[in-house]
């Protein structure tokens, strides 16, 4: 029996405690002691004519140590960072108008959504001459075709993450957490309806885009049959529960199994056979931002190499910032679970917004839950 | 005592900032909400308030009605344990001795001064499978079988951690261990300002202590109970915290469902209207009790 209790398994992480709050961001401010010679530098610190502030609104624990200080360094701009728990919370935020951030990171179906609810302001990407250092492959990208709106900040792929020593196998298909008795008890899966929908719908070997009603009925049909089997729908802590030896299997991404990774070298992650969904995390710029300008400034920074690195050092997440990547240690390079094979990779899929399966996602799976 | 009714400029100045408070930050945008509940969305962000009742439809079918009433369940028998549990506190706190019973009190209301979530997470520590209950039951369960071992028989068989987290049992624990507080403190009040005589006299007259207080205390603690009951009721009816991280794949209840209504359905006309109706059940209840009190004191 594992003995081993203590609250690391609380850790803040991108996705953790805020998320449960469902509360307010809390704004940190990083002015603190440099707030007073800040303010000596006044209008012109800034070099970008405006006045030499920025509001960010980030995901917790997903900035590098130094990022926001040391930007302060080269740019005189004071970077004001608040926190949002999930995509919801930002679009619930910002659509009753924007209250004052520059810059936010919303995930590709999000960006998706906020282009299509005129929320965002176009990108004036020669104010990004770092776009260079993003890989190829992360520009055209179906949900902001030409990177209009929003620059890649990270990707994720979700994916099943186990403790070795108590599967028979390596759980390689969905159907081992989706559609088998085999590990009754000890599964937690994800509690966010739409991946939920679209990744059964990968198991029964759909795209994650082409769903329909009928395949909603057969798919919830299918989770009412596998809900006894499971122990919960977790809040994407399903690391948490891992490593709290709660259950066995989690719904996951890879970039939270790969920090719980560091820490307990008993689990490991792997991309089903049948193929999963893609997200990425975007930087943009909410339209009516007050510093515009001083948000490029920073976006721009975030994209520089040696920044890219300091970041990802930090946050451990697959990083589409190709000259970033080129710069970190070939133990981050070739971890298997940070960048999945290329074959696993392949038969994976970002998902659109859907602006009319997503309420019927949501009912099938209160359907599910109350079942 | 002078009226307030005769010191009316005085009574409208120190009132004017509540009642501004009130409404601004709560009638007005409660307001908004119950607007909402009778529109429909068009597009992402924009609701046009129709004068629809397609989503009280909605939430009265049965998928829903179903939620609401495992809620109603969960908070009754939440309610039931808290009172069970809380009454002999109570009692515990008004006969002790005067001066522990600032202590006890505080003691009540220590985790109130603890934020919920981490209460909740404490909660968790303590019943996971590996947590401290499941531990100090798996060490007394080995020491058992080391003991049959030692006097000639065949161990034990190897200890299974009870599942205390991630169902419904778990969400009642939780439930009560937040709310006892809630309970106690009215009781208390209540039974504080009991006449202690008759209690002495009952006693006196032959009525054992089961007896006297089924029939004098708790009759006299009428009052105390019945807020007792509607404040612990409340919000538990309303809880969405503790099923969210304590309960099972089927624990949600009617605050989680309409949580997502907000957030990941992006169908604020539903969620209104779910939890309008919620509000409305909450009402009734007080207007019950309110019914009740005015019985009561026409009586006298």
């Amino acid at each position: 029996m594992d003995r081993r209790i203590s609250l690391q398994e609380f850790r803040a992480n991108r996705r953790s405690i805020l998320k449960t709050m469902g509360a307010a961001a809390i704004g940190i401010s990083f002015a603190g002691a440099l707030a007073g010679c800040g303010e000596k530098e006044g209008l012109s610190g800034s070099g970008t004519g405006e006045e030499p502030k920025l509001n960010f609104y980030n995901w917790d624990t997903y900035i590098g140590e130094t990022t926001l200080g040391d930007f302060k360094d080269t740019s005189g701009i004071d970077v004001n960072m608040s926190l949002f728990a999930t995509n919801d919370e930002l679009f619930a935020k910002l659509r009753a108008g924007n209250q004052g951030y520059d810059v936010i990171v919303p995930s590709n179906d999000f960006v998706e959504r906020m282009v299509k609810a005129d929320m965002l302001m176009p990108l004036d990407q020669a104010q990004i001459p770092n776009m260079k250092n993003v890989d190829p492959s992360f520009i055209d990208v179906a949900y902001d075709p030409g990177r209009k709106y929003s620059m890649p900040y990270t990707w994720l792929v979700l994916g099943i993450g186990y403790r070795k020593s108590k599967v028979k196998a390596k759980p390689d298909s969905w159907k081992v957490i989706f559609d088998s008795p085999e590990y009754k008890g000890r599964i937690a899966l994800l509690s966010e309806a739409g991946d939920m929908f679209r990744l059964y719908g990968k198991y029964l070997g759909k795209s994650v885009n082409s769903l329909t009603a009928d395949d909603i009925k057969k798919i919830e049909a299918m989770m009412i049959r596998q809900k006894p089997n499971v122990k919960a729908f977790h809040e994407d802590n399903g690391q948490d529960l891992l490593m709290s030896g709660e259950v066995d299997l989690v719904l996951e991404y890879n970039g939270d199994i790969a920090q719980a990774m560091s820490e307990d070298d008993d689990l490991d992650f792997v991309v089903p056979k049948e193929g999963s969904q893609l997200n990425s995390d975007n930087l943009c710029i909410p339209k009516g931002a007050k510093h515009p300008k001083n948000a490029h400034a920073f976006i721009n920074y975030l994209l520089d190499a040696e920044v890219g690195k300091k970041i990802t050092e930090t946050i451990l997440y697959p990083t589409p910032n190709a000259a970033a990547k080129a710069l970190m240690p070939d133990s981050y390079k070739n971890n298997p679970v940070i960048f999945p094979p290329e074959d696993r990779l392949s038969k994976c899929e970002y998902a659109a917004y859907n602006e009319k399966l997503q309420p019927l996602y949501e009912e099938a799976f209160t359907r599910v839950r109350a079942a | 005592m002078q009226d307030w009714k005769g010191q009316k400029t005085a009574f409208a100045a120190i009132a004017a900032a509540p009642m501004a408070w009130l409404i601004g930050f709560f009638i007005i945008p409660l307001g908004v909400v119950w607007l909402y509940s009778f529109g429909r969305n068009i597009g992402l962000t924009e609701i046009d308030i129709s004068g629809t009742f397609a989503n009280y439809a909605r939430a009265l079918e049965p998928l829903y009605l179903e939620i609401f009433g495992k809620s109603v369940a969960v908070a009754a028998l939440t309610t039931l344990i808290c009172l069970i549990i809380g009454f002999p506190i109570a009692l515990a706190i008004t006969f002790a001795p005067e001066k522990w019973r600032p202590w006890m009190l505080l003691a009540i209301m220590l985790p109130f001064w603890t934020n919920l979530l981490i209460r909740t997470y404490a909660l968790i520590t303590v019943l996971r499978t590996n947590g401290y209950v499941n531990m100090s039951l798996g060490w007394f369960w080995e020491q058992a079988s080391g003991l049959k071992v030692l006097v000639g028989l065949a161990p034990l068989p190897t200890w299974e951690p009870l599942p205390l987290l991630y169902n419904n049992f778990a969400v009642v624990l939780g439930l009560v261990y937040v709310h006892l507080p809630f309970m106690v403190l009215p009781l208390y009040a209540a039974l504080d300002r009991l006449d202690k005589s008759l209690i002495e006299a009952s006693l006196d007259l032959g009525a054992g202590h089961f007896r006297t207080i089924t029939q004098i205390v708790a009759p006299l603690a009428g009052a105390g109970i019945i807020s007792g009951v509607i404040i612990t009721f409340v919000p538990a009816l309303g809880a969405y915290l503790t099923p969210d991280l304590m309960g099972g794949p089927d624990s949600q209840m009617i605050a989680n469902v309409i949580e997502r209504q907000f957030k990941r359905a992006n169908d604020w006309p539903f969620g209104a209207a779910l939890s309008f109706l919620l509000m409305y059940a909450t009402f009734m209840l007080i207007a019950l009790q309110a019914l009740r009190t005015r019985k009561a004191e026409a009586r006298r």
